[in-house]
């Protein structure tokens, strides 16, 4: 009991010491008053309807992208390479959607789809590889592997994949308006949405009661274990790695297919980057994700509002994200803490 | 003709400018993360602190006139970042790879926040030495401007590696790197060492902050850094936590960064966008040779779980 009650107390702790902190720089140093800046962001993520869709609109990427940490982190890699494979799985995608526009509307999602996990998966497969068999770390080599998608995907909509007609904003050609992702029925949020939570359903049944599942969590509690009782761990870091790569780069192919209808710089817009923020958050736990995804989604989607109405930098959402993060992982010490365990001696 | 009729001498030359002028943040970023990871604790955020100690450095020498004052701000803004990491990571089931990348989020995040009113106007530069006053071509002339801080990073970078080897001062940042257990048998406070280290380090990042602001690019805006400082940190890996390699190392991925602007310079502007992928690429072919899954690296200081 206490331990469920810890895992909800923590979090809480750290998220209210988090709103002290932002209040705090924003009455300093910007001279806004924080409730009217906090009553804000509640109107602009959850206030009205309209600011509900867009929220969820934001958290459907989050979710996706969150999922290429959560699923390596179950055993123990801590894997940020997140908006890269988002990036190559819209490049693709838009890519493959182009390639055969012209068949029925469901296999071009369906090839979009698939040519997006294809690359997102092997995406981080590879710093998951590298990892293995190299010894290469793969945290920094992640997020590496994103500056050289952002270069690949800079140099595929300015050459091989451009519509010249795009002139403000390089971008690949259009996937076609019939084979846009089209939106859940009565709202605007497209149903990228409901693939995410999809998507972390499985991952949790996956996770929970399948011996795959099983497996990944011995390597990460003590991989030596794990080699001795015979698991192929290599095979479950590409496993692992693939798999969420293959979640971000749907990620991609979402926002391609949903939103922009064609590849170009807008992919690299951050998702990825909260989205590792999510993982953390939800401490890489599926279900976790989605609560989250939306929670966060939200203080995306308030950015707009803080800007018009308190001439607060774009920024600021950004600034609280980070003090979020810091504080939860800061929050970590203190399991175990609050209250003594019953057995102590 | 635009580039003085050197023609394709002009790539290489263009080359060696980046690497003197490109390499100076790495040069400070990695020569700081060196002694920070030589007692033993990992910095990822260097990424925020290099944005962060640009942003400060700008604002105070537009506000002072005075690019030198920004420069000492830089430090002391790397330096308490750095010191909020160490205290944070101090606490007992922090992970301190995990504190790295939040830290990195935040500090680029208040960054963009604080500076925003920054981004029109000019600050003044930090001065340079005219080191090609002996040629008559003016390529060569711009190539040999050295700024006062690649100077003081090169100092830095050997005063370091003399440091750690000879002083009773280094040979306790060492112990507190190699092993714990040794470290607090000699009565060594491992936690202050490693927050002296990690502060240190992060001072070092803010003025290789303060280099890219105040000198080159020169000027602030939200694109200004581009990996740079998590670049730094893969190369103290490849560089084996010696600080005269590290130096090494920044003017290699200095010239490397140079290419894909060297080559628009003489006109190839072909593939622009995968050149400019090189520093990356470069930095990643390097970690993929020197790291082995069998051995810990040699020279890798014993309490360094990060790089297993």
């Amino acid at each position: 009991m206490t331990a469920v009650v810890e895992r909800i107390a923590v979090p809480t702790l750290a998220l209210l010491a988090s709103a002290v902190l932002f209040g705090l720089l924003l009455a300093i140093y910007a001279r806004v008053d924080p409730l009217e800046a906090f009553a804000l962001m509640y109107q602009g993520a959850f206030g009205t309807w309209f600011s509900w869709q867009n929220t969820l609109t934001r958290a459907a990427p989050l979710i996706l992208t969150a999922l290429c940490t959560a699923l390596p982190a179950r055993m123990g890699l801590i894997i940020i390479g997140n908006e890269g494979a988002l990036v190559m799985g819209g490049v693709a995608a838009a890519a493959a959607g182009v390639a055969v526009i012209d068949a029925p509307a469901p296999v071009v999602q369906l090839a979009m789809a698939v040519a997006a996990m294809i690359v997102g998966g092997l995406w981080i497969a590879l710093a998951g590889a590298l990892r293995q068999w190299r010894g290469v770390n793969e945290t920094i080599s992640s997020l590496l592997l994103t500056y050289i998608a952002i270069a690949l995907m800079n140099h595929f909509v300015e050459g091989p994949l451009r519509d010249p007609s795009s002139l403000n904003k390089p971008s690949t050609w259009p996937i076609g308006d019939q084979n846009m992702i089209g939106t859940i029925t009565g709202t605007d949020v497209h149903w990228g949405l409901v693939l995410g939570i999809v998507a972390c359903l499985i991952v949790y049944v996956w996770m929970r009661f399948t011996t795959w599942g099983f497996a990944l969590q011995v390597i990460g509690g003590n991989p030596k274990t794990a080699r001795m009782m015979g698991l192929d761990v290599g095979r479950y870091v590409l496993l692992a790695c693939g798999a969420g790569g293959a979640m971000a780069g749907l990620a991609g192919m979402v926002e391609v297919a949903a939103i922009h209808g064609r590849a170009n710089a807008s992919l690299a817009v951050g998702y990825g980057y909260s989205g590792i923020l999510v993982s953390f958050l939800a401490r890489h736990h599926p279900l976790a994700i989605v609560p989250v995804s939306i929670l966060l989604g939200g203080i995306g989607a308030s950015g707009g509002l803080l800007q018009r109405r308190l001439d607060l930098p774009d920024a600021a959402v950004v600034v609280l994200q980070g003090i979020l993060f810091v504080a939860i992982l800061a929050s970590e010490t203190l399991y175990g803490r609050l209250w003594k365990p019953k057995e102590a001696a | 003709m635009e580039n003085g009729g050197l023609g394709l001498w002009g790539v290489p030359l263009a080359m060696l400018a980046g690497a003197i002028r490109v390499s100076t943040p790495f040069i400070f970023v990695s020569v700081g993360e060196c002694l920070t990871e030589r007692s033993g604790r990992i910095n990822l955020g260097l990424e925020g602190t290099l944005v962060m100690g640009a942003m400060s450095a700008y604002a105070i020498a537009l506000t002072t006139g005075s690019p030198w004052l920004g420069v000492l701000v830089a430090a002391c803004v790397g330096l308490l970042l750095g010191a909020l990491h160490a205290g944070i990571c101090q606490l007992p089931r922090v992970n301190d790879i995990a504190t790295g990348i939040g830290l990195m989020l935040l500090a680029t995040g208040l960054a963009f926040f604080l500076g925003k009113p920054y981004i029109q106007p000019k600050a003044p530069n930090l001065g340079a030495i005219e080191l090609g006053w002996w040629s008559g071509i003016p390529q060569v002339r711009q190539a040999l401007q050295v700024n006062y801080l690649f100077v003081v990073g090169i100092v830095s970078a050997f005063a370091l590696a003399w440091a750690l080897k000879n002083t009773r001062w280094g040979l306790i940042v060492r112990l507190a790197g190699e092993s714990v257990d040794a470290a607090l048998a000699m009565g060594v406070p491992v936690g202050r060492v490693r927050l002296i280290a990690t502060a240190i380090g992060g001072a070092f990042a803010g003025v290789g902050g303060a280099f890219l602001s105040l000198y080159y690019p020169g000027s602030w805006n939200e694109g200004l850094s581009s990996g740079q400082g998590l670049m730094a940190v893969a190369l103290v890996i490849f560089a084996r936590w010696d600080p005269i390699r590290c130096l090494w190392a920044s003017l290699l991925f200095g010239a490397a960064g140079a290419i894909s602007p060297a080559l628009q310079s003489v006109g190839i502007t072909e593939g622009y966008y995968l050149f400019s992928a090189a520093p990356y690429v470069l930095t990643l072919g390097l970690m993929i040779a020197t790291c082995s899954p069998e051995r810990a690296l040699r020279g890798a200081p014993g309490e360094l779980g990060a790089v297993r």
